[in-house]
């Protein structure tokens, strides 16, 4: 069925794509970012284990790399399609039913703060089918959990290929444990996340 | 995994039996605090959970400390206390008392921050700090100042670039493995247990630091609370807010000027 839902490409019901990754991952989402072909039909939400430090390069940095608008999440700011989030440092990021973000300091989960699998589980449970989670290269297990939680709320799960990463073992973590609905090397994740699109140009 | 339904009755229990009123906490984050409880505490279904919050008060001390988060570190956001130090407290030397409110105080740690700052600002003598948590196990622990040693590395950096210049450990003895701060810090600290949810003002400040304590809140509960801030600051005072929260939206917004760069406003009308 899955395979049947991926072909139909856009007709994918995608509401909320949420993108996770550690050490390596930057450098996928840098060539990512510029090859998205806005207005983006989905939400598209980031986390990424980062120094723990206030400061706001990391949006800064990508939203030179796209026309689509970034932001750094703000506490209750609104979820919407066509734009680019970003987990602020030291914060997990958590989605609410009201179609808001919140954000939560508790302790850190798989020694990081903002985890993956928060916002991944979170994500799940308020988006449920119309979620897509993609695990990028990272040397942690955090991700893993939150992809089998979307699996089995109905959302689709991608993963990095591990040799494309620049560190493989968070993918192949999740390809392991059985998280994985699809694999896929740098161009196949950007071909993907564009079939996602269904307002983009062209 | 807890249930939308299992956790209004959870909730609707903690009120009914108890006084906790977390109806008004941001939905997402207490799930995830519910569900974590539920697993560390190993309950087989969730009506052993609720029977074990119903009916042991012991148990229910610890439900409470937690599902709400108690993770706090001193000089956290180094820069902000550096704010404090350079534009806030010169403004308040001319007074004669000054007083200082730590609303979500947790266990202490940004209180004897403050301490330290006011402190080496020659201000400590004539300041009250009101530290406050609906937690008591946390205050007892506050009131203590007894830290674990393994923090301090970091907290000694986060201290200096707060622009601290003097040796961080001359402000506590270190003891197996945990720190106590000096005596002299905590004279002038009162803790309370002070609910946001339900209780009311208690005096007039000149700085209110309410940091990351507003994230776990509704809207609507976080629009009462920056009201019960607003009806405690003297004129020409502070509020300091967590660097992801902000006054925008809120009614009490326009009486507000937000100091450059910082989630400190001063209160102008």
């Amino acid at each position: 069925m899955a395979e049947n839902r991926l072909n139909a490409g856009h007709s994918v019901d995608c509401r909320v794509v949420v993108i996770g990754g550690s050490t390596g991952s930057i450098d996928v989402l840098l060539r990512l970012l510029p090859a998205l072909q806005p207005p983006l039909s989905f939400a598209l939400i980031i986390v990424v284990h980062r120094r723990n430090t206030a400061d706001s390069t990391l949006a800064h940095l990508f939203s030179l790399k796209t026309s689509v608008p970034v932001k750094e999440v703000d506490d209750k700011d609104v979820i919407r399609p066509g734009t680019i989030y970003l987990a602020p440092a030291d914060y997990h990021l958590l989605l609410e039913r009201d179609g808001t973000f919140s954000l939560d300091d508790s302790e850190k989960i798989n020694y990081s703060r903002p985890s993956i699998d928060v916002t991944f589980e979170s994500a799940a449970d308020v988006c449920g089918s119309s979620l897509v989670g993609v695990l990028l290269s990272g040397s942690n297990a955090d991700g893993t959990a939150g992809l089998k939680a979307i699996k089995s709320m109905g959302g689709f799960t991608v993963v990095q290929e591990p040799d494309t990463a620049q560190v493989g073992f968070m993918p192949q973590q999740a390809i392991s444990g059985g998280a994985a609905d699809y694999v896929f090397d740098i161009p196949g994740l950007i071909r993907f996340i564009n079939d996602l699109n269904t307002t983009r140009s062209r | 995994m807890i249930e939308e339904e299992e956790i209004d009755l959870l909730l609707k229990d903690l009120y009914e039996v108890y006084g906790y009123d977390f109806t008004q906490y941001a939905r997402a984050s207490l799930k995830r605090r519910i569900n974590r409880l539920w697993t560390l505490d190993k309950f087989p279904s969730f009506a052993e959970l609720r029977y074990r919050v119903r009916s042991d008060p012991d148990y229910l001390k610890r439900f409470v400390e937690e599902l709400t988060v108690n993770v706090t570190e001193m000089f956290r956001d180094p820069m902000y206390y550096r704010t404090l130090r350079a534009e806030v407290l010169p403004t308040l030397m001319a007074k004669p008392f000054i007083r200082i409110w730590h609303a979500g105080c947790s266990t202490g740690e940004e209180v004897f921050s403050m301490a330290i700052l006011l402190k080496e600002a020659r201000l400590l003598h004539k300041s009250i700090l009101y530290a406050t948590d609906l937690n008591p196990e946390v205050l007892e622990s506050a009131r203590q100042g007894i830290f674990s040693m393994s923090t301090m590395k970091q907290y000694s950096e986060n201290y200096i670039l707060s622009g601290g210049t003097t040796d961080f450990s001359t402000y506590y003895t270190a003891h197996y493995g945990r720190v106590k701060f000096n005596e002299e810090l905590a004279e002038k600290m009162v803790f309370s247990t002070h609910n946001l949810v339900s209780d009311r003002s208690f005096n007039e400040f000149d700085l209110i630091l309410c940091r990351n304590v507003l994230i776990y809140f509704t809207k609507t509960l976080q629009e009462r609370v920056l009201t019960l801030f607003d009806e405690s600051l003297a004129p020409l005072s502070y509020l300091g807010l967590g660097s992801k929260e902000t006054l925008k939206f809120s009614s009490i917004q326009p009486r507000y000027k937000q100091l450059e760069g910082e989630k400190i406003w001063r209160k102008i009308g």
